[in-house]
């Protein structure tokens, strides 16, 4: 990229430089470490200069937007032609309340849905199960039924929005929901856009919400890729986060790394149940953490993208641009926040929220000051997406295209997150695949070995956080959090069991039974599932029906 | 009501009090486990070992699990290590064993091995012995499994059940490495894998290689997927013919007449030497002792005698009176 | 001649999967010297409860982020209390709202660390309590 006399003469020129004036300064002053690194624990020099790009190469190594290897983002002209989903992650309670929570976020000028479901039905519980008891409408919306979803999505046509539904082992059924709901507003398959998450292999490592062993796992993550392939073309089949991963401690470069490992595994899988590639790929999407560390997070996203690129188009054969392409949606860390001095959040999401914009992101939830404290208030949500709105209109940072490429740290960071990554990607093949490597404990590992090295790191304060390990002051806890109505639980058992009453109960059995009989053999399993729906079957008897079959899985490593 | 009643009336309270007695201050449930002695000798106890990964507490819960649907009561103990710098411990054998937590016919204890070497804790012993007083039926002891010294469960487990698993690479290692003597079983567990087949073959063969050494019990192979239970039936029924091989061949007497002879003298050796130190941090001037071998004012063997007689005296001073 | 260890059971109740902070404290603890048992994600009341007195531990730190510790830490200490082990201290951790703190000190949680807390506070109160 540069010329090779220039980069000799530079390299004399930085030599003194380093023997003279930096020599001095650091007499005088000195530095404020020995070392300096990323929050990755990369090394970070003092100074980038076109000497350590002397192996880059620009058509190989960035090329133009829209064009591989996608290093400066997937569309020619990025936010100059459309902003990024203002995607908000939002549910609780009931149906209702979150579809009054929906509304408010349209209403503020949200473009995009997010669904959060509680935590028993992301693991396949209906409300009334003994293991749910406490857990009903906390950490997101409670559905047990269709009947649920026609509230949670009063009034809101489907075919004028995108959702995304952070659901994974029981994605299908949620699907399958989704798709019913569009014909009961007669709303076509085909218009129908959004995201159903369906990334099982990161929740046996970091998020835990799974259900099924891992085979049966990935038969239905294969089956749900066919199914959109075939009848919801505008749908994202899946999101491959790397989000839980990283806020369960690991760092960027293991993100990108264990995510596209999943990846490949879920590439591989649809490959082996005969899909043809071009014919999936362009529905995978992707779903990547913004950090602290701005310009190493802009750097992350920017690999990734000509990781993918390339582990697409060399390793699978793909051929469509868009079977290359790393689409991902943003959310920023969770696990940054501080529950004191919550205010600072806001500037720590304002700043995150800017390394994904930086990076290409597609779609962006931003954080509430309060979240690590429960779930935030109308008022905090609003602020959310008013930081969003502000580095939209205001910051002037969408109006050209990959604004820090050629920034010599950006880019010899993004080449050094490459490498490493890559690195990984091979020890993970060597183990023999992402299953075996999980199986092993080995990602688990790693993941446990970052967050314990940070949170030494914290505690011995060689690691700053504002307001936490430093600049403390004394304050009463926060008031005004957000109260969930304690009700839901026994509101949700009631609706339950009047649906169980008035629905037609020989069809569901019927339906069950079909579903039974599709998880026994081979058939696609979304169409009778699909069935079972609209009868009004449950999603804890159509899980019921599924663990008989695939059996459950055992957690069996720790440390 | 002393803590030996209690685990004899099958009491969780009390059978847990009691073997962290033996863990912390051995010397102070000495009362207790005399009042146990007569009540063991009824279980039997199954030793499961091998290298970490190959699924031994996978294999513990899914024979626990079978055990239970006979009515058999269960005891598990399971041994892992201590970190050899904080002297802490990370016990995560558990998590594999969820569903028995709350089976009152099973009573499961962690325990870390303390800087023992040789597979077990020091306590497991006297542990097994508890529960064995307390009414289980069957004691599964899984070691610590670092794929190395596993002596300690030889010396205390009637069966001893040696796990391998395909594919880990070391299988002709680990085989070499004495494991061959100490099995009375052996499992291959995650059989579905693919080279399972040849594992089997090539353990095989070591084992035809000396037939002498197993001229009264051939070690069978069983072959298990102790995730989804599969072969676990099999397993069970190899641990139980070899059972009744120890109970019809008097081998069991012979192998426990060692085992409590090998127990005596180690009970003796821990008796004498407490004494000993109790006698000699009263009356120890061992530093002055020391600094009279370095002047070769005395030798060691001598100053050893020396030592020891006004001990020997005052003990039998003790046990006149 | 036997060596004292504090024991502690860290569990994981309801049906949560955030066990980062678990198991980052599990490791703080062994690195203090103690015995930690870790029972892995979802587990009932009942089951924390019936290991807690198998293991004969100090201390059950249970760890929450989903917002049912109101319904799920007690009830663990009212199990341990069937079991006749109300000895054994009951620690909590997680996302809790500062007014749920003192309704669960109310019903028998012996101290509530909240995010922020660092792993040596925990250590500290630990070793405080038990006293070996």
């Amino acid at each position: 990229m540069f010329d090779r006399d220039a980069l000799l003469s530079l390299e004399q020129q930085k030599d003194a430089w380093e023997r003279g004036p930096v020599a001095k300064t650091l007499e005088q002053f000195g530095e404020r470490s020995e070392q300096f690194r990323t929050t990755s624990e990369l090394p970070v020099e003092r100074l980038y200069t076109p000497l350590e790009l002397a192996e880059a190469d620009y058509q190989r190594d960035q090329g133009l937007p829209g064009e591989y290897p996608f290093t400066r983002g997937i569309q020619p002209t990025m936010y100059r032609g459309r902003l990024w989903t203002m995607r908000q992650y939002a549910g609780f309670g009931n149906a209702e309340e979150s579809n009054r929570r929906y509304k408010y976020l349209l209403e503020q000028g949200q473009t995009g849905l997010s669904v959060a479901f509680d935590l028993p039905t992301q693991i396949g519980y209906d409300s009334d199960h003994s293991l749910s008891r406490g857990e009903v409408g906390k950490v997101g919306v409670a559905i047990d039924s269709l009947a649920d979803m026609e509230l949670l999505f009063d009034g809101i046509p489907l075919d004028q929005v995108s959702t995304s539904m952070t659901i994974n082992a029981p994605a299908a059924i949620l699907l399958a929901m989704y798709a019913a709901l569009a014909r009961k507003q007669g709303v076509a398959l085909d218009k129908l856009r959004g995201t159903i998450q369906n990334d099982i292999l990161k929740e046996y490592v970091a998020r835990g919400t799974y259900i099924f062993p891992p085979q049966p796992s990935m038969r239905l993550v294969s089956d749900t890729f066919a199914f959109c392939a075939e009848q919801l073309p505008n749908w994202n089949s899946i999101s491959i986060s790397g989000y839980h991963m990283r806020e369960a401690g690991c760092n960027a470069v293991q993100e990108v790394a264990f995510t596209l490992a999943n990846a490949i595994a879920y590439v591989q899988a649809a490959l082996e149940a005969g899909l043809d590639v071009d014919t999936f790929a362009p529905r995978l999407s992707f779903f990547f953490d913004a950090h602290n560390d701005l310009l190493e997070e802009v750097s992350k996203f920017r690999a990734a993208r000509k990781l993918w690129a390339r582990i697409m188009k060399e390793r699978f054969g793909a051929v469509k641009a868009r079977s290359q392409m790393l689409r991902f949606h943003t959310q920023t860390a969770g696990s940054a926040l501080t529950a004191q001095q919550p205010d600072n959040n806001v500037v720590r999401v304002t700043l995150q929220a800017l390394a994904a914009v930086l990076g290409g992101t597609q779609s962006l939830h931003t954080n509430s000051r309060e979240e690590a404290l429960a779930l935030p208030t109308e008022d905090s949500v609003r602020l959310a997406l008013r930081t969003q709105q502000v580095i939209a209109h205001e910051s002037g940072v969408g109006n050209t295209v990959d604004p820090l490429a050629g920034s010599y740290y950006v880019e010899a960071l993004t080449r050094e997150i490459e490498d490493r990554v890559t690195a990984y990607i091979e020890k993970i093949d060597e183990l023999g695949g992402t299953a075996r490597a999980i199986e092993q404990g080995y990602i688990q590992r790693e993941i446990q070995e970052s967050a314990y090295t940070h949170q030494k790191e914290v505690e011995s304060c060689e690691r700053v956080v504002v307001g936490l390990n430093k600049y403390r002051i004394a304050e009463e806890p926060p008031t005004n959090l957000l109260r969930l109505d304690p009700e839901v639980e026994r509101r949700e058992r009631e609706k339950l069991e009047q649906l169980r009453g008035r629905r037609d109960n020989a069809h569901v059995t019927t339906t069950l039974e079909g579903v039974r009989k599709a998880a026994a053999g081979r058939e696609n399993l979304v169409p009778r599932i699909q069935e079972a729906v609209e009868a009004y079957a449950t999603l804890g008897e159509i899980c019921d029906v599924l663990r008989g079959e695939f059996g459950v899985h055992q957690a069996s490593v720790v440390f | 009501m002393s803590l030996a009643e209690g685990v004899r009336r099958g009491e969780v309270r009390a059978t847990a009090k009691l073997i962290t007695l033996i863990e912390n201050h051995p010397e102070s449930a000495v009362e207790d486990l005399r009042a146990l002695h007569p009540h063991t000798g009824n279980a039997h106890i199954v030793g499961i070992t091998g290298s970490p990964g190959i699924g031994k507490s996978t294999l513990t819960d899914a024979l626990a699990k079978r055990w239970r649907k006979d009515g058999a009561h269960i005891g598990i103990i399971a041994v892992d290590p201590n970190s050899p710098f904080s002297g802490g411990a990370l016990l995560g054998d558990r998590i594999r064993m969820q569903e028995l937590a709350t089976d009152p016919g099973v009573f499961i204890r962690s325990m870390g091995a303390r800087g023992r070497l040789g597979g077990l804790a020091r306590a497991t012993h006297n542990a097994i012995r508890v529960l064995d007083a307390g009414g289980k039926d069957v004691i599964l002891v899984e070691t610590v499994g670092v794929g190395q010294s596993e002596l300690d469960i030889v010396r205390t487990a009637d069966t001893v059940v040696v796990g391998l698993v395909p594919g880990m690479g070391d299988d002709i290692q680990t085989i070499k490495a004495g494991i061959l003597e100490v099995a009375d079983v052996f499992v291959i567990n995650k059989a579905d894998r693919p080279d399972a087949r040849r594992l089997m073959m090539e353990l095989q063969t070591m084992l035809d290689l000396d037939p002498e050494r197993h001229s009264h019990w051939e070690p069978p192979i069983e072959r298990t997927v102790a995730t989804t239970g599969e072969g676990i039936e099999m397993l069970m029924a190899a641990i139980r013919n070899h059972w009744e091989h120890l109970t019809y061949s008097g081998e069991l007497e012979q192998r426990r007449r060692e085992r409590y002879a090998a127990e005596l003298q180690s009970v003796v050796e821990d008796y004498w030497r407490m004494r000993f130190f109790e006698y000699w941090q009263r009356e120890g001037h061992w530093e002055q002792v020391v600094e009279q071998l370095l002047r070769k004012e005395t030798d060691p063997f001598s100053a050893a005698r020396k030592l020891v007689a006004p001990f020997l005296d005052s003990e039998s001073r003790r046990v006149n009176l | 001649m036997g060596e004292q260890r504090i024991r502690v059971l860290i569990a994981k109740p309801g049906l949560d999967g955030h066990d980062r902070g678990a198991k980052v404290l599990a490791r703080a603890l062994r690195d203090a010297g103690m015995e930690v048992i870790y029972t892995g994600l979802r587990q009932t009341p009942e089951q924390i409860a019936a290991t807690a007195t198998q293991e004969d531990v100090h201390v059950v730190g249970l760890s929450c982020l989903s917002g049912a510790h109101l319904e799920l830490f007690p009830r663990v200490v009212e199990l341990l209390k069937e079991h006749g082990a109300d000895d054994i201290l009951v620690l909590g951790g997680g996302t809790i709202p500062a007014e749920d703190i003192s309704v669960l000190k109310e019903r028998g949680v012996a101290e509530v660390f909240t995010p922020g807390a660092s792993t040596q506070e925990v250590v500290e109160f630990v070793k405080r309590s038990v006293n070996l």
